[in-house]
């Protein structure tokens, strides 16, 4: 089964960055493929390569952009919801990309199944 | 997009203001409008109060960003749907919201969802 993915929260705020991490993992060890992850809400802040946690903990953007190489997994933050926290090109990790919520729907459109993780 | 029509259905369950759910949820549904799928929008919980007549938000410095839920009929979304215990709970009948609605119970709703593609929650 091909899946897309909606991250609607921020990292180490809430637990669904984490859970959707763990989800992406668990389908692509059953042989399932994940068409994209869209990062939205304060879910565009997994994204940012000025990320950095205490070294006994896990790195939540780090582990994204394994996954997405990996995988080959297309790791999309939203345009508009980046722009209004901050979140631009110049402090966006590696494999991740800007683009637009048309993107999402694409999501919906192309996967058997889009998950939404949030609150 | 290559005429493959899927039923998208955006679940609002958060109120307008206090975060920012309910404004970013709509900008998803101004965009997917865009995509020529079938829309339809349901309000529930708290977040029946997006639809609430009167919003007056200069208190709190935010934007009212209400009018909006009026232009979407412009976009050829007008399968809006509200959750009647959510209402009668909030003691709003559907005289207090400021678009027309289909007001639907909750086990209503089940179904409809059920013939959905795509669910999105907000």
């Amino acid at each position: 089964m091909k899946f897309g993915i909606l991250v609607n929260e921020g990292p180490y705020q809430h637990q669904a960055a984490d859970t959707a991490y763990q989800f992406c993992k668990a389908a692509l060890a059953k042989g399932h493929r994940i068409h994209r992850v869209f990062f939205y809400h304060d879910g565009v802040h997994n994204a940012s390569k000025l990320t950095e946690p205490p070294q006994d903990d896990r790195h939540i953007v780090n582990r994204w952009i394994k996954l997405a190489e990996e995988h080959d997994i297309d790791l999309v933050v939203c345009v508009a919801a980046g722009l209004r926290r901050g979140l631009v090109e110049e402090n966006l990790a590696p494999r991740f990309r800007i683009s637009g919520l048309g993107q999402l729907i694409e999501s919906g459109i192309q996967a058997d199944r889009l998950v939404v993780f949030g609150d | 997009m290559g005429g493959k029509v899927k039923r998208f259905m955006y679940v609002n369950r958060k109120a307008p203001y206090g975060t920012i759910y309910a404004l970013e949820a709509l900008e998803v549904v101004l965009i997917a409008a865009a995509f020529d799928q079938d829309v339809s929008l349901v309000f529930v919980d708290d977040g029946v109060y997006q639809l609430k007549k009167g919003q007056n938000t200069k208190g709190i410095d935010v934007k009212n960003f209400s009018p909006t839920y009026r232009a979407l009929e412009g976009y050829d979304i007008e399968k809006l749907y509200v959750e009647r215990e959510s209402l009668e709970a909030r003691g709003l009948t559907e005289e207090d919201l400021l678009v027309p609605v289909e007001v639907l119970s909750s086990e209503e709703l089940r179904e409809l969802m059920e013939q959905q593609d795509v669910v999105l929650s907000f």
